[in-house]
């Protein structure tokens, strides 16, 4: 068995829409070809930009001379940073997180200045686009080097500065304390009683998000309104950025997501390309498109992770964690995008994991280099934090001759003890580890594995099996707005809904939260389908496009369902709340004798009613409706929760390592999430498989290396190893079901579950495989060359 | 230059540039959006169609040398509102999500199938290891992947017209 959901029936196929695997209204014109990707907008007049890249990854521009490219064949105008200096502003950071962080200007196009390779630095624009990347090749360019800032450690301790203005590569420190928070002990006095203390250092290597659609933006300035479609996640976050980052009127900007190829993140953002693209659009007066190539996505739409995270954690001999004290180094690159500085902060909270121990402390330090800036990547801190606590525990079984699974358990937190106020200061809403983990363990056959592992050690095979173990929670659902306010964020979390009810008895569904691949249209068809009862045929989603759907703070952290679709639920209810006064006059009754079900409004006890399609008919015509009712059944709504969701989950994993060339091969990978209810089970597990694919990619495959100039090495598909369908395993995934308590449909969120889980589950796997030879850390990814390396040092430096 | 092509059953005469890609060809001047860019190295197979009947990386190869020959992009599976098998398992099986890969995957799985109408697990994924896909993991590809090719032996009339 690889798969839990058989997409061929439908499962949980019952009188509710939710549950259900609806096949999704979304493919047909994605597997047809019909798509509206950016890149596919042409518009009368339109005018192409390319974009010229540094190749040096700090320097001062000593010359630029654009005058050559300017009379080329096609070429429009070629823009510098001089020539935009004043109106580009500086790109926006959204997420001040101390009150003295410093804060570089970021400019769109670079001015004098240049601090990553792949920064922009001019800008032409033609009639064609080969005309304008003919042109770039023009442009005259003297750099004069500066000295590059790589290393996160070296620039920590300052010396070289990427910003001398600012004095310092150090953005900001930041520190939780669980003593001063109230939520747990001293760290230091744990550590000073403990039994055992585990010290270890893990580094989150680089990471592109490479969604496969590259980056494009259309700016057609033509109209009253400047119309912006780009393959973005958050239109809405754009269009406000924008508006408030140019001082551009906000009223006077539509921003238009159409179909946007996958983000992860990546497409979280306000870019340079975005913001150039206006300003020369506007000053041109003509639409202008630019596409980005791979090449110029890997060098310049932002990269994930980065960090050197040094743990230690304090335990008794029994297995208890009592403490654990974080310090993390942090790489925001060259500039702060949106929300670089926040994405080890909402890691902070999730060190502790499943765990109850008693006193924490995290204290991260976001510091500048020479490199492409960070932001958010699918699962934004809370992969690193699980990470770094899944690693550390399984040090902890392997000093205490401990099973790993028996010392989660001896430390999780229990089912009856939810909700769970944890030591990071977090209310966890609702668990099950012991069910998840009882699954996972059965459909992976745990202790016969270990029997077969025992028996390959014996035999000395150069084959040898790990198995790796990783547990894990996250807090989905961003929101809730106060929290995020509390923690400097500069917006709300809220997601906002709205429900047109047409008069032929179809419904319109406006919804603030952008999709890129996750199934909104069906999710919420069905969800509007149980709560209406509309046919989930009758119903359309309207989403990306900040005319139709001006409230909305779009798609990330696994929020759509959580936050986005209970507003959708929020939304029908006042279209019944709605209804009910008018069905009661149709059918001249009392409200109070009205029962609502499947579309039907139903006289208690009679046969007699009146479907919600003929109340939308009657509203309509206006010819009979109880007096002072106005004559409308649209609804919207906007939903802001009060606290996060936590789903969870046990991945496990079988490695099979080669120890004569150092090679992993994913035998067998196993997970139970428990992502609460789930309104269709196709597509939460086909976001599994795909969170998966990426956590799995960055224990074994996936960094973003950079050589000692700052040159991006892996600045291609050829060099940047996305896995291929060869180098995944079949995936067995399977689900417990733990409501969240605080949304009235049970959901919590299942978009980077996959991606958080399975690279510890992956690294501890090939760490249980070479242990036994003495090695006691490889650093990801784990390529054979890593592996190999790591056994040939522990064997002593001979094979 | 000036070429000939066939494109989706269609006959198309254009002066086109000796540097013109095949995929921009079809973009820009066919307006087949369907057929997209998704890298610069031939390594993603996004922009995969088939050349007289066999795949091929459409940024891979220049128009001029599609001179003479018959071009199939995924605008041209459906045939008056039905779909071709191997979209119809794609849809099926989940197996895209933001969908950009699959135009590609689509018309890569079609050329896999024609030399190998019963492959296994292993023989999709080895078949389909030149097409990147970012959101499903891959499993479900496989899976719509020999779903189609038991839909295309049981009903051997849809290979042939979808062959046309």
């Amino acid at each position: 068995m690889t798969s839990t959901v058989d997409p061929t029936t439908d499962e949980g196929v019952g009188e509710s829409e939710l549950g259900r695997a609806r096949r999704r209204k979304e493919d047909e014109h994605l597997i047809t070809g019909r798509t509206r990707w950016t890149d596919n907008i042409v518009l009368p007049g339109m005018l192409h930009a390319a974009i010229l890249r540094s190749p040096v990854a700090h320097a001062r521009i000593t010359g630029l001379d654009v005058s050559e490219a300017r009379g080329k064949p096609g070429v429009v105008a070629v823009y510098t940073g001089a020539d935009l200096a004043e109106e580009q502003g500086s790109l926006p950071c959204a997420w001040p997180i101390t009150e003295d962080m410093k804060t570089p200007n970021a400019p769109a196009l670079a001015v004098d200045t240049v601090r990553f390779a792949g920064e922009a630095v001019a800008v032409v624009v033609a009639r064609s686009p080969y005309e304008a990347h003919d042109a770039l090749d023009s442009i005259d360019v003297d750099y004069e080097d500066l000295p590059v800032v790589l290393d996160l450690e070296t620039a920590a301790r300052d010396g070289d500065l990427v910003h001398p203005d600012l004095g310092t590569n150090v953005s900001a420190t930041w520190v939780f304390d669980s003593a001063e928070a109230g939520s747990g002990g001293d760290v230091e006095d744990a550590i000073r009683d403990a039994e055992v203390i585990v010290e270890r250092t893990f580094r989150q290597q680089r990471l592109i998000p490479a969604f496969m659609e590259p980056r494009s933006v259309v700016v057609d300035p033509t109209a009253s309104q400047i119309t912006m479609w780009s393959a973005t996640q958050v239109p809405h976050v754009l269009k406000l950025m924008l508006a408030m980052t140019l001082g551009l009127p906000e009223h006077k900007l539509r921003v238009i997501a159409p179909d946007v190829g996958g983000g992860f993140g990546g497409k979280l953002q306000v870019t340079p390309e975005e913001v150039l693209t206006l300003l020369i659009a506007r000053r041109l007066h003509k639409p202008v498109k630019y596409t980005e190539t791979r090449s110029e996505s890997m060098l310049a739409a932002h990269h994930g992770r980065d960090q050197v995270q040094k743990l230690t954690l304090a335990a008794r001999r029994d297995g208890t964690v009592t403490g654990l004290k974080v310090e993390l180094l942090a790489d925001m690159g060259a500039y702060l995008r949106l929300v670089t500085p926040g994405v080890p902060i909402l890691g902070a909270f999730m060190f502790n994991g499943i765990y109850k121990f008693g006193s924490y402390r995290f204290a991260c330090t976001n510091v500048f280099t020479n490199k492409v800036p960070t932001d958010a990547y699918r699962g934004a801190g809370r992969p690193e934090a699980t990470f770094a606590i899944e690693r550390i525990m399984d040090e902890l079984a392997v000093e205490l001759s401990m099973d790993p699974l028996e010392l989660r358990e001896k430390n999780w937190i229990e089912h009856e003890e939810f909700p769970f106020d944890t030591v990071a200061g977090l209310t966890y809403d609702s668990g099950n580890y012991e069910a998840a983990t009882a699954k996972a363990r059965e459909l992976f056959d745990y202790d016969e594995l270990r029997r077969e592992q025992a028996e390959r050690r014996e035999r000395n095979d150069p084959v040898q099996l790990g198995l790796g173990v990783s547990t894990f929670t996250e807090m989905c659902g961003l929101a809730p707005s106060r929290v995020l306010g509390s923690l400097s964020y500069g917006a709300g979390g809220w997601e906002h809904a709205a429900i047109r009810m047409l008069p032929t008895g179809k419904v319109e569904v406006v919804t603030g939260s952008s999709a890129h691949g996750q199934g909104h249209e069906t999710a919420w068809s069905q969800i509007v389908a149980d709560r209406l009862g509309i046919p989930f045929d009758d119903i359309e989603i309207l989403h990306g496009d900040t005319q139709s759907s001006p409230r909305g703070l779009d798609t990330y952290g696994s929020r759509s369902l959580a936050v986005g679709g209970i507003a959708v639920v929020k939304a029908a209810e006042k279209v019944v709340a709605k209804a009910r006064p008018i069905a009661a006059h149709l059918l001249e009754c009392s409200e109070d004798d009205l029962d609502f079900e499947a579309g039907q409004f139903r006289v208690k006890g009679t046969a007699k009613s009146v479907g919600l399609t003929d109340v939308a008919l009657a509203v309509f015509a206006a010819h009979d409706l109880p007096d002072g009712v106005e004559p409308n059944l649209d609804s919207e709504a906007t939903y802001d929760p009060d606290n996060f969701s936590f789903p969870h989950g046990t991945h496990l994993c079988a490695i099979e390592v080669d120890t004569e060339t150092g090679h992993a091969r994913i035998r067998k990978y196993v997970c139970v999430d428990d992502v609460g209810h789930v309104v269709n089970p196709l597509i939460v597990e086909g976001q599994v498989h795909g969170g998966l694919a990426q956590g799995i990619a960055q224990a074994l495959y996936e960094e973003a290396v950079h050589d000692e100039s700052g040159t991006l090495l892996s600045s291609s598909f050829a060099e940047y190893l996305l896995p291929t369908a060869v180098d995944l395993p079949p995936f067995v995934t399977d689900r417990t079901d733990t409501p969240a308590p605080g949304n009235p449909l049970g959901v919590k969120g299942v978009g980077e579950a996959g991606t958080i889980a399975s690279t510890p589950a992956v690294v501890n796997a090939v760490l249980d495989a070479v242990r036994p030879f003495g090695v006691t850390d490889v650093e990801m990814p784990c390529t054979p060359m890593r592996i190999w390396h790591a056994l040939r040092d522990a064997r002593g430096g001979t094979k | 230059m000036r070429i000939t092509v066939t494109v989706d059953g269609t006959q198309y005469t254009d002066d086109v540039e000796p540097r013109l890609l095949l995929v921009h060809y079809l973009r820009d001047r066919l307006g087949k959006v369907g057929t997209v860019v998704g890298c610069d190295t031939s390594n993603c197979g996004a922009c995969t169609v088939l050349l007289d009947d066999r795949s091929v990386k459409s940024c891979s190869v220049l128009a001029v040398q599609a001179d003479g020959h018959s071009v199939t992009t995924v605008e041209g599976l459906a045939e008056n509102g039905n779909l071709h098998p191997v979209q119809e398992a794609f849809r099926e099986k989940h197996a895209l999500q933001c969908g950009f890969c699959t135009p590609g995957m689509i018309m890569a799985t079609i050329d896999l199938l024609s030399e190998n109408s019963d492959p296994s697990d292993e023989d999709v994924r080895h078949g389909l290891e030149g097409n990147l896909c970012r959101c499903t993991g891959y499993q479900n590809i496989v899976a719509a992947a020999r779903d189609a090719a038991q839909r295309l032996r049981e009903n051997p009339a849809a290979t042939e017209e979808a062959a046309r």
